[in-house]
């Protein structure tokens, strides 16, 4: 599935996202995605840990989410060797150089791997393959001028959004535009109404409290980082990146021409002016067939979402079946099946977080170790009078030395670590686009089988009317006409049972498809995942082993026999 | 120059004569004694030799720990100016008490302890080395609680150097008469390195202790880790399935490692560090009889030109007394010159002492760093063969 059969070569490989942007502003976007990676790599490290290269360190708490982005790529060259060369510790040893003779791999080439979903979207080489590539960068604080009476604006920041791209229907292959974080709000919202059934990405957290809580710049990266992981897996998804909501928040320049979520609350309103209405008879109570396909909630029509709701606890709590059930076997057991698969994700997230935290606290013991052989090697040797003096600190300078090797492979180790294991936190996320996707379905659902409820007491109440005398109702001509009425309105909800009926069976569809891929890709990202921790674990084991071998060899004279 | 000439090897003795004199101690089978509050371990104390001031090839004593306590005690007492070998600590901590890691470390350095002092070539002619070596339970105990308090050491000449090294300059200005003090640049020096070789030590193996305490903690986060991968492998199915469960199990197997590794390290690594400790506050206390020597000889050597002076008072008034005086004057002159005498010894065996002590330490930390390496090797290796077991069976999986 990848262009280039290098990356066949490294099991690990083939989960590189090849290239990133190459912006055309601004070193700045560069070294702030570089610092990005910084500040996130140093979430893994003691802020003063004296073998810390002095990064600018953020004391954020280490967020799992946060993998480290892949601000620099190179293509992998060669194929693999037994030791693997191109598994490099990441960039960050990449202002380390030559310290204590540590050898420094070369930099730029991390492992990043891309998002799960991102099949078609990764490769570089073979431009016959469509591609979207996003990058968020350059945030700036804007004001937003106040047009109200009181003074002074409104500030909040915009991010800017560059997109490259081959895909015909954006017209253009490369163009940039600025975004807040509440048209991204907004966009997911609307994406989320439009494709009901399909496994929407989750959106980046609004993050209200630790907007409060977090210094300024680092929300802002942090968020920044969100928002690019968001958008790209937005584009890997193959039928949301041809959406008309994502072009239109890529490139219409200005004001987001999306409906913004804060309008849904005005819609409500409008249903509730509505409702007295409805009850009267002046409205129109029946279900439109147009309306039948959208859900109730968010909707108009609060008649409706009384209704459904009515049906719901009829279908929960009124022991009688509903017109028509969830049938679907299969679907119940991948549902129950998923539901397991959930727990156990999340089960082994936590898991991995308490190994990434052990691995981290072994390198920076082992680290504090090598430091203090170090002074008191300086120490012995100041004040040596003897030789058997000079010879231990000898000996001990070996040990340190190794020992801060092997404490500065050990946090290489444990951010490749992060970077692999992250595949569960991603998949844990997904589960909830899985439960909004089920949901739509229940609603869908629910939607028909208020309509067949509504739809056979109208029946009954027709039937009921024919045969009655029309004595009871003024007269045979005001019988006559509220039957014509009934039966208008049973036309009418008719349609709209269809038309619910077909969107259901929409919908039911979209699920099954998701689900198959949801399977298809999980299944190749955890293998991934599984073969990068594995590769990765015996890099640099085998590092730390060499480094440790030496020092075995050189006291091995010590040995009695 | 240390004579290592015997002890730590055990020979099957044929003819005594025939063969060249060895002295083999080793202290083994801890058991547990007792009940309640009153238990204790007590240990089996081997000892081979060919020696004629011991009574037979081998002889089996049980001793306690006090009883090593006691033979500590005598030889600092005897042996003043030389390092005696220290003591594990008494286990403050009434839970670990009697846990196998606690018996088993503090075994092994009894074993060391005794061993240590059979091969000194001046403390291996000690009598009460002799005694601990091949009295009768009865005998030690006598002789155990007899020596309680008469000898112990006293924790205000300890107290006396760190004043002397730390806070001179405050008795000066307080205008305190200073205590007496050798001025010898050597002697200051190396009382400022033991003073300072003991900090950085201290922190080694804190750090060491820690690091041993990383490895369980690693372990059972990697077996934490394992069960769940299992468990997750058990809702994929097929080939991830099986791929999940043999990354659960190969984790699993890790932690075993981990744990073995932990063990190791701190009996082979931690545990030499912590002795290396001790036996810098036994140089310590070396010092300090160092310095109380000193004292007594500058006393004395003051009392006796104040008696001169009285003497050569009396001696011109013809004085009854000048016949009682001129005696206590000899013999004032023999206390002081014993008193000279003994401070030289100290001074000279310390001189030797530090030589012996340092190519000593060089060597059981050489060996503590040999294991050290040996060790994370072994586990690094271990856990780097055991992770790329996995990779053919990870590329199968993804080609199916």
């Amino acid at each position: 599935m990848m262009g280039s059969e290098n990356q066949e070569a490294h099991p690990h490989a083939s989960r590189e996202e090849m290239q990133s942007l190459i912006l055309d502003d601004t070193s700045s976007s560069t070294s702030q995605s570089f610092s990005s990676y910084r500040s996130a790599m140093t979430t893994l490290s003691e802020s003063h840990h004296p073998l810390s290269v002095p990064i600018a360190t953020s004391p954020a708490e280490s967020d799992p989410l946060l993998s480290p982005p892949p601000p620099q790529h190179r293509h992998l060259q060669s194929p693999k060797s037994t030791s693997n060369p191109n598994m490099q510790p990441p960039l960050y040893f990449a202002d380390v150089g030559e310290v204590n003779g540590i050898e420094s791999p070369s930099p730029s080439q991390s492992l990043e791997k891309s998002s799960p979903f991102s099949r078609s979207s990764s490769s570089s080489s073979s431009s016959s393959t469509e591609y979207i590539k996003i990058a968020v960068s350059n945030p700036q604080k804007e004001v937003q001028s106040s047009n109200k009476i009181v003074p002074g604006g409104n500030t909040y920041v915009t991010y800017l959004i560059t997109t490259k791209t081959n895909l015909p229907d954006f017209g253009a292959s490369e163009f940039s535009v600025r975004r807040r974080f509440k048209d991204v709000v907004t966009l997911s919202d609307r994406l989320v109404e439009a494709y009901r059934g399909f496994l929407i990405p989750p959106r980046p957290d609004k993050n209200v409290v630790e907007s409060q809580v977090m210094q300024k710049q680092e929300f802002v990266e942090q968020r920044r980082v969100a928002l690019e992981k968001y958008l790209r897996r937005l584009a890997d998804h193959p039928v949301i990146r041809k959406s008309d909501e994502l072009r239109v928040f890529l490139q219409v320049q200005g004001r987001l021409p999306l409906a913004a979520s804060a309008d849904v609350a005005s819609r409500v309103i409008d249903g509730a002016v509505k409702l007295p209405r409805q009850l009267f008879g002046d409205a129109p109570s029946t279900i439109g067939p147009q309306d039948a396909v959208q859900p109730a909630k968010g909707g108009r029509d609060l008649l409706r979402m009384f209704k459904e709701l009515k049906q719901y606890v009829a279908n929960d709590w009124g022991g009688s079946r509903p017109p028509v059930d969830e049938e679907d076997k299969e679907f119940l057991e991948k549902k129950e099946r998923l539901r397991d698969l959930e727990q156990q994700l999340s089960n082994a997230s936590q898991q991995a977080e308490s190994l990434v935290k052990a691995q981290q606290d072994m390198g920076e013991t082992m680290g504090e170790l090598g430091l203090t052989f170090l002074k008191l090697t300086k120490f012995e040797n100041e004040e040596a009078v003897l030789n058997a003096q000079r010879i231990r600190a000898a000996d001990m300078k070996n040990v340190a030395t190794a020992a801060v090797k092997a404490s500065r492979y050990y946090r290489g180790l444990n951010a490749q670590t992060v970077s692999h294991l992250d595949t569960l936190h991603e998949y844990m996320g997904l589960m909830l686009s899985v439960h909004t996707a089920f949901s739509d379905r229940a609603s869908a659902l629910l939607t028909v089988q208020t309509l067949l409820s509504e739809l056979s007491s109208l029946n009954s109440r027709a039937e009921k009317l024919e045969t009655s005398s029309s004595k009871r109702f003024g007269g045979d001509k005001s019988r006559f006409r509220k039957v014509e009425e009934l039966q208008e309105a049973i036309r009418v909800t008719e349609d709209a049972k269809n038309c619910a009926a077909r969107e259901y069976e929409r919908i039911k569809e979209n699920n099954r498809i998701e689900i198959e891929r949801l399977d298809a890709e999980r299944k190749a990202d955890f293998l991934n995942m599984l073969k990068g921790f594995v590769t990765n674990q015996v890099f640099y084991s085998e590092k730390i082993g060499s480094e440790w071998a030496k020092v075995a060899e050189a006291t091995s004279g010590y040995v009695k026999e | 120059m240390q004579q290592r000439s015997f002890s730590g090897v055990s020979q099957s003795p044929r003819s005594p004569s025939k063969q060249p004199p060895y002295l083999a101690v080793s202290v083994t089978d801890p058991a547990k004694m007792g009940n309640g509050v009153q238990a204790y371990i007590s240990y089996k104390v081997i000892t081979k030799t060919n020696l004629p001031e011991y009574q037979g090839l081998e002889k089996i004593v049980i001793r306690r720990y006090s009883d090593f306590v006691w033979l500590r005690d005598r030889l600092f007492e005897k042996y003043k100016g030389i390092f005696i070998p220290p003591l594990p600590e008494k286990s403050t901590v009434e839970k670990f008490r009697f846990t196998a890691e606690f018996i088993e470390m503090r075994r092994q350095a009894l074993d060391i302890f005794v061993n240590r002092i059979a091969s000194h070539h001046e403390l291996q002619q000690s009598e009460d080395l002799r005694i601990f070596l091949q009295a009768d339970e009865q005998t030690m105990e006598r002789a155990r609680s007899q020596e309680s308090g008469i000898f112990k050491k006293k924790p205000a000449d300890l107290m006396q150097i760190f004043k002397d090294v730390q806070s001179r300059v405050s008795d000066v200005v307080l205008g305190k008469e200073k205590p007496v003090e050798e001025l010898n640049p050597d002697f200051e020096k190396l009382k400022r390195y033991v003073f300072e070789l003991e900090d950085h030590l201290a922190e080694a193996q804190k750090h060491a202790y820690r690091l041993v305490k990383r490895h369980r903690e690693l372990g059972q986060s990697l077996s934490d880790f394992g069960r769940a991968v299992k468990l997750l492998g058990a809702c994929e199915g097929e080939a991830l399935g099986k791929a999940f469960a043999e990354l659960g199990a190969k984790s699993e197997m890790l932690s075993v490692k981990l744990q073995k590794e932990a063990q190791h390290l701190l009996m082979n690594f931690e545990e030499p560090l912590k002795d290396y400790v001790r036996a810098v506050h036994s140089v310590k206390g070396t010092i300090a009889e160092r310095a109380a020597a000193f004292r007594q000889h500058c006393e004395l050597a003051e009392t006796i030109k104040l008696k001169e002076i009285d003497l050569n008072k009396l001696r011109l008034t013809r004085s009854e007394r000048t016949a009682d005086a001129e005696h206590e004057y000899e013999e004032l002159k023999a206390d002081g010159e014993e008193a000279r005498r003994r401070f030289e010894t100290i001074v000279r065996l310390m001189n030797e002492e530090m030589v012996r002590f340092q190519e000593e330490k060089t060597l059981d930390m050489g060996l503590a760093f040999h294991e050290f390496a040996k060790g994370q090797s072994r586990l690094a290796n271990g856990i780097a063969d055991a992770w790329r077991s996995l990779l053919p069976k990870l590329e199968a999986c993804s080609s199916s």
